[in-house]
């Protein structure tokens, strides 16, 4: 499997987006932390933060007797410089914007 | 509450090569924001990012003074081609030219076959401003770019394919 099969195959898992989600709103979090907000088993939670840690995608650190799970976005990054160069970018930027402006509107 | 942010990205070059590109000015002005950076490599040596013509000029349209120091700070452990760890205060943005020094570590490690793992560690603590600006604008052409996945994707690419992916 190459690096991007592994992003992709871990980002295609709706649990895993879910534990994204929770990091990027408050990083460095314990496994405990994590398992609180999801209606799962410890075991669960752990086998798929090493699915999301063997793409890249979470970096642990100790912090003297804890484990901290953060995101990593760097991953997500060269999927997007793949295929969104520099000079597309603004305007799918503008097109994002527009979404939001007429989606917060209705 | 975490004030931590960590970044890390696999590049297939030799740890020695790693540490030239981000301590060399003659390659770290050649990815990501295009400033040269010098590193005096010693406990206590002094760091500087100056500020790119293009940054100049883009200031000049807009109407206002680019400093010529645009980041700052102190080298608290240099360990060629492993470990540096520095201090970092971004001048050029009074939001956070007024907010504590924060602390940046480059960790270089083997991880297979001629390949390296790359991680910042960047600790905010009381830095908020530095924390939305590294974390990175989805458009990297926008105000304050791209952030650290944005240097680090840039990086990856120069060393691997010798451009940068903006293709320069």
């Amino acid at each position: 499997m190459t690096d991007d099969d592994r992003v992709f195959k871990a980002l295609a898992d709706p649990s895993r987006r879910f534990l994204l989600d929770l990091l990027f709103a408050r990083d460095g979090r314990t496994l405990t932390e994590l398992e609180s907000a999801l209606a799962m088993t410890r075991f669960g939670v752990a086998k798929h933060l090493r699915v999301l840690e063997e793409a890249g995608l979470v970096v642990t650190r100790r912090s003297g007797r804890e484990k901290l799970h953060f995101l990593n976005p760097v991953p997500i990054r060269q999927i997007h410089d793949r295929w969104i160069d520099k000079y597309t970018e603004h305007q799918i930027t503008t097109l994002i914007d527009l979404k939001h402006t007429l989606e917060e509107e209705s | 509450m975490s004030d931590t942010k960590v970044f890390r990205i696999w590049i297939k070059a030799a740890p020695e090569k790693i540490w030239e590109a981000l301590t060399d000015p003659e390659w770290n002005k050649r990815y990501g924001y295009g400033t040269p950076q010098t590193y005096d490599l010693q406990k206590g040596g002094q760091y500087q990012a100056v500020a790119s013509q293009e940054m100049k000029d883009y200031a000049k349209a807009n109407g206002f003074e680019m400093a010529d120091i645009v980041v700052e700070g102190e080298v608290l452990e240099a360990d060629a081609p492993r470990r540096l760890v520095q201090t970092w205060k971004m001048l050029m943005d009074p939001g956070t030219a007024a907010e504590p020094y924060t602390t940046l570590t480059w960790d270089i490690e083997d991880s297979g076959p001629g390949v390296c793992r790359v991680t910042i560690t960047h600790e905010l603590t009381g830095a908020p401003a530095h924390a939305a600006m590294v974390q990175g604008n989805p458009d990297a052409g926008a105000e304050g770019g791209g952030g650290w996945a944005w240097v680090l994707s840039d990086l990856k690419s120069l060393l691997e394919t010798g451009s940068i992916l903006a293709g320069k």
